[in-house]
């Protein structure tokens, strides 16, 4: 089912140019087994939550981790058995790794510098590539001396100065706190959308994931369970995981025109005319709550439920509701103030059909 | 003399006493005049003996004070001979700073002064054997040397003792003395040391004492030579102030004078004194 | 395996200007760890203060003029830096072997590697004398192809003090080299660097620190070095007398003079030991 979401255009591109790989690595107790295709210029977001294995297939693809089967193929070459200080890969570490021994400067003219470039060359070259990450003033700097941001710009153009044809970004945002995240994710999607070759990152961020690339690959347990445009991904969660990355209530039924029926749950009117197993949708905001039965709703999805949770999110607040049935449902604090909502407080909630979405499963 | 009387005060002599012991110490009188009384003493004084003697002997004395040793402890059942072998000087500097021992045998006078010096012996020391350099060459004697001048050959790998140890003092005066000029290629810092160089085949020769090379089996070669006369190395043996066990000590030091003591020391390579 | 792992490099120099330089709040020092230190302190001190008392300052001057002092404290200092030098050429790839390769029965080769440490220092003479002396089961052939005898030579009591020493350094840069992040040489490795490459250019100059402390160990250790270096190189004025050994023979007959050798070598060694530290202290 899944690889109906790869554009199929991309597949016989791949062959060519760009990146053709399954990577299956055996651990004993972990097995690791995900297909990857991208063409030149993709962004490939590898997203999952922590031991998904999303790690591990960035250092399969970086040669750090031997493959047990499956294969590798960089613009029709065969990767599996070159060493990987021979393969056409740059890394960008999760924690950037820069040599803290060597100036900003010397830690991009390293990887020019084991290709063979002369040193003053190397350095000229790492020299263009700082100035173009608008680091020319911190050449000279050991990389202690680096914020967060000037050092994941730094490892940026460390990985870029190879010349890759497969850049791989491990948690490239992770290591950075809220504020420089904002903007080094911005810069960082503007020097991957400049970049020609493949690009894969690997995120637990849904946000850094949908902002940064242009197609996402979900790896849960080591098995790819959906991939997509982002947006596809956003409209169309296929696991809980996923719904709640995007922030979506997501339940699994059986269609029969615009009910759907949950199992073992109440039914969902959509506006949607399916038939047979689908996903409905819908977001926390479209959850209204009532103290009291409300009457004159033109609501038809009505739920008696009760508060199990509240959690605060910016001005908004989360509550978490079981009951009739299991969902999410944003508020502003000054409407649950209203509501006098606390756990265990009984409440009627309400979406309308037009805020919901079905889609086959 | 005082002591032995006080010795003979205290001792009360059973009868049935060890006969080897008694034979041994009245032989001991024949040969040297001035022990009667002591060896007499000693007789009735014998069947008391017990404990521990720690007799604390040069390093060369090894093998024959330790039979001398087992001897004792068979003529004197209930006593125990422990032993410190080593360096005469290290045995000396140890002595003076107070380590227990009964009777100490060193390797030259001078090492025994320096106990003596600090009046940390009973009576005066007494020599009990002598000992002479000889050339150690390997075995079969590949490098042909018959004299002390076959050493000065510049094809021979000598190792001396360091001219700090007694073997090496007395290896400098025969070789002053013979007008010939050795450059070895080690001083060692004791004849062990220098036996073992050759005995491992990385010096050809050495100069040693005669006990050495007996001691050495057959792995080294002891060719002799008449300078060694010029540096006969006299051994003394003295029983020490700070000895717990006098009597023990003094029936030890008798022991090795004595004729059975004689012919152990002479079997090993000594001379008699 | 995609949480944040925060670098854990060996930080040069100690933690270097990372580490806040707040000034120590001055809290008070639990007795436990006060007293046991203090003694610890004093234990390791009053043998040396000592020597310093008992010292023949009179004769210090003559000592000092000696030719023969001269000498064996210019072989104790250049033997003591070749044998250093030797460990490191050898020890510091043997430490990557032990810390980074994999192969079987590693566990008991970092055994083996420690044992010239237990062994007494004379036994490990006679064993080198085995192994490389004229006879010995290497040195025979030493011998009689190249005409090589290593007893007796300055370069065997290099041999003796490395033997002596390496297993300091050995230790100490393993040690350091397990605590290093092996991730620095896999982004080397990325980057398009060999493992030597990546050795060489990244984790030496990480493990710098630990390298210099070792180095520092052997240097230290192979200076006062004395039961193997006689046993194997002899006792030779110019050639195979060390200090220690110059020391040993003086306290045969002249204790006082032992004394004043062992103050010069003291001393030299603390100079030394104490010029190198501020230099990396401050360096790194």
């Amino acid at each position: 089912m899944t690889d109906i979401d790869a554009p199929p255009a991309l597949l016989g591109a791949a062959d060519e140019q760009g990146l053709d790989a399954r990577l299956v690595v055996d651990r004993g107790t972990f097995r690791l087994d995900v297909s990857l295709r991208a063409a030149p210029g993709d962004v490939v977001a590898l997203l999952g939550p922590n031991g998904a294995g999303k790690t591990t297939a960035l250092r399969a693809l970086a040669g750090l981790v031997p493959l047990s089967e499956g294969h590798l193929r960089l613009d029709g070459t065969a990767l599996e058995r070159i060493p990987p200080e021979k393969r056409p890969v740059g890394v960008v570490f999760q924690d950037y790794l820069l040599f803290p021994h060597l100036t900003a400067l010397d830690n991009v003219a390293f990887g020019p510098r084991c290709h063979g470039t002369g040193k003053a060359e190397a350095r000229a070259q790492a020299a263009t590539w700082l100035g173009r990450m608008g680091l020319a003033d911190h050449a000279g700097a050991k990389p202690r001396r680096l914020s967060g941001g000037q050092a994941q710009r730094v490892a940026l153009a460390r990985a870029l100065a190879t010349r890759p044809r497969l850049l791989l970004l491990d948690e490239p945002l992770a290591a950075l706190d809220a504020r420089t995240r904002l903007e080094v994710r911005s810069q960082l999607r503007r020097h991957l959308a400049e970049f020609e070759a493949v690009a894969v990152l690997v995120t637990h961020d849904p946000l850094d994931a949908m902002v940064l690339a242009d197609r996402l690959v979900v790896v849960e347990h080591g098995r790819v369970v959906q991939e997509g445009t982002p947006t596809e991904i956003a409209r169309h969660p296929r696991t809980d995981y996923i719904a709640q990355l995007v922030g979506l209530n997501l339940y699994r039924g059986e269609a029969d025109g615009h009910a759907v029926r949950l199992e073992g749950g109440p039914s969902i009117t959509t506006t949607e005319d399916l038939t047979g197993p689908v996903f409905v949708a819908f977001p926390p905001v479209a959850v209204t709550l009532f103290r009291d039965r409300p009457t004159g709703v033109s609501a038809r999805n009505l739920w008696h439920c009760e508060v199990a949770g509240l959690e605060t999110h910016g001005d908004q607040i989360r509550a978490d509701l079981t009951g009739e049935i299991r969902l999410a449902a944003d508020l502003t604090t000054a409407a649950a103030a209203e509501l006098d909502l606390h756990t265990g407080a009984p409440v009627w909630a309400t979406v309308k059909a037009t805020q919901t979405h079905a889609y086959p499963a | 003399m005082t002591r032995t009387a006080r010795r003979t005060r205290r001792m009360l002599p059973p009868a049935g006493v060890g006969v080897a012991a008694l034979l041994a110490l009245s032989a001991c009188s024949h040969s040297d005049g001035a022990t009667p009384a002591k060896a007499d003493s000693s007789r009735s004084a014998a069947p008391g003996l017990s404990g521990t003697v720690t007799v604390f002997a040069a390093a060369s004395l090894k093998e024959s004070f330790t039979t001398l040793g087992e001897q004792f402890e068979q003529q004197h059942p209930g006593t125990k001979v422990a032993f410190n072998f080593g360096g005469s000087d290290t045995l000396a500097a140890s002595i003076t700073s107070g380590a227990p021992a009964d009777v100490f045998a060193a390797a030259s006078p001078k090492t025994m002064s320096v106990v003596t010096d600090r009046t940390d012996t009973t009576s005066a020391p007494s020599i009990f054997a002598r000992n002479q350099l000889e050339i150690a060459t390997l075995p079969g004697n590949p490098g042909k040397v018959s004299s002390l001048k076959d050493l000065t050959d510049p094809g021979l790998k000598v190792v001396l003792c360091d001219r700090t140890v007694p073997c090496g003092a007395a290896a400098q005066k025969v070789l002053d003395t013979g007008g010939v000029k050795v450059t070895p290629v080690s001083y060692e810092q004791d004849v062990k040391a220098a036996l073992n160089k050759v005995e491992l085949k990385e010096a050809d020769a050495s100069l040693v004492y005669r006990t050495d090379v007996k001691s050495a089996g057959g792995k080294v070669r002891g060719v002799e030579f008449p300078e060694s006369k010029d540096a006969i190395n006299d051994y003394p043996i003295a029983p020490l102030k700070s000895s717990k066990n006098a009597d023990a000590a003094a029936a030890f030091i008798a022991l090795v004078k004595s004729p059975d003591g004689q012919k152990v020391l002479s079997r090993a390579g000594f001379l008699k004194p | 395996m995609t949480g944040p792992k925060q670098p854990v490099a060996a930080r040069p120099g100690g933690g270097g200007p990372r580490r806040p330089r707040v000034r120590a709040v001055r809290r008070g020092v639990p007795v436990p760890l006060l007293v046991p230190g203090l003694l610890a302190l004093a234990f390791l001190l009053v043998p040396l203060l000592a020597l310093l008392v008992r010292a023949p300052w009179r004769s210090l001057p003559s000592q000092l003029t000696s030719t023969e002092v001269w000498q064996a404290l210019q072989l104790s200092l250049i033997s003591a830096t070749a044998a250093t030098a030797v460990a490191l050429v050898l020890g510091v790839p043997l430490a990557w072997l032990l810390a980074r390769a994999e192969f079987p029965g590693r566990g008991l080769v970092r055994a083996l590697v420690t044992l010239p440490l237990v062994l007494p220092p004379v036994v490990g003479g006679v064993a080198l004398l085995l192994a490389l002396g004229r006879n010995g089961v290497v040195g025979q052939w030493l011998d009689a192809w190249f005409g090589i005898t290593l007893p007796f030579t300055t370069a065997g009591v290099v041999i003796a003090e490395a033997f002596v020493a390496m297993p300091f350094l050995v230790i100490s840069v393993e040690g350091t080299l397990r605590a290093a992040d092996p991730r620095y040489e896999e982004a080397a490795t990325t980057l398009g660097a060999s493992r030597f490459t990546a050795f060489r250019r990244v984790t030496l100059p990480l493990i710098a620190p630990g390298i210099a402390a070792g180095a520092v160990l052997a240097w230290a250790r192979a200076l006062g070095e004395f039961g193997a270096t006689i046993t194997f190189a002899g006792n030779f004025p110019g050639r195979t007398q060390t200090m220690p050994l110059a020391v040993y023979l003086a306290l045969q007959n002249d204790p006082e003079a032992a004394i004043a050798l062992s103050l010069i070598l003291l001393a030299v060694s603390i100079a030394v030991l104490a010029g190198l530290r501020d230099r990396w202290m401050t360096g790194a």
